[in-house]
């Protein structure tokens, strides 16, 4: 199933300038790796230890996947996923 | 340098003087191309803190929809201190990875001798930058 992905301005470096890739995927985690196959090195930009990042927000359609199944969030045709860099600091 | 509409330096402040001793937060949008940031967005500081701030996830994502709608990009990040200087602490290096943003923080302290600083923070480094005042 494809997913559109809209990529945040930090990671166009990989994405050859594109804010918005088509990748296929059934859920959060195989869309990203999949974009690692086709994008190698934004893998390590969104996840590490089987997480997101603190510093990454990633949405499917209008929902924080925190507050979903995470990186394990199904998808289904017609989703689409945000990333955004999360913001805050002390 | 950090080229900033009239006017806008102040709504800052007032906005953190208002929400003090909690953190206040928000961004500076622009128009993609253009060189000053015009259009200030304040955000609500989901941690509600005196020593934190962070924007909520879904708001957030409200207002990134709007940039893009009006082809504007997050020109700034602005944050209040309400206990220090206006300079970044670990925790605002920690977060800031966008070379292409300026960092504005805005101190309440009364004592305090600059209250608004602009920063560039890349790969953790801290550079202060000037704010010029564009009428």
């Amino acid at each position: 199933m494809s997913i559109s992905v809209m990529v945040p301005t930090l990671l166009r470096s990989f994405t050859q300038d594109q804010k918005r890739v088509e990748v296929q995927g059934n859920t959060v985690l195989e869309v990203i790796e999949q974009m690692e196959r086709e994008y190698p090195g934004v893998k390590d930009r969104l996840i590490g230890d089987g997480q997101v990042h603190r510093f990454v927000n990633i949405y499917v359609n209008d929902d924080d996947i925190r507050f979903a199944d995470n990186l394990g969030t199904a998808l289904k045709a017609g989703d689409a996923i945000t990333i955004l860099p999360a913001v805050a600091g002390g | 340098m950090l080229k900033l509409r009239a006017g806008l330096l102040e709504a800052m402040l007032e906005q953190a003087h208002r929400d003090h001793p909690l953190e206040t937060c928000g961004i500076i949008a622009a128009p993609v191309g253009e060189p000053t940031a015009e259009r200030l967005v304040a955000m609500d500081n989901a941690a509600r803190s005196e020593t934190f701030f962070s924007f909520a996830p879904k708001q957030q994502l409200a207002v990134w929809r709007e940039l893009d709608e009006r082809d504007e990009e997050c020109r700034v990040i602005y944050h209040s201190h309400t206990a220090s200087v206006a300079y970044p602490s670990a925790e605002d290096v920690s977060y800031a990875g966008d070379p292409s943003v300026h960092y504005v923080i805005v101190s309440t302290l009364p004592e305090v001798e600059v209250a608004v600083r602009s920063f560039r923070i890349v790969q953790r480094k801290v550079t202060e930058e000037v704010i010029y005042i564009v009428n």
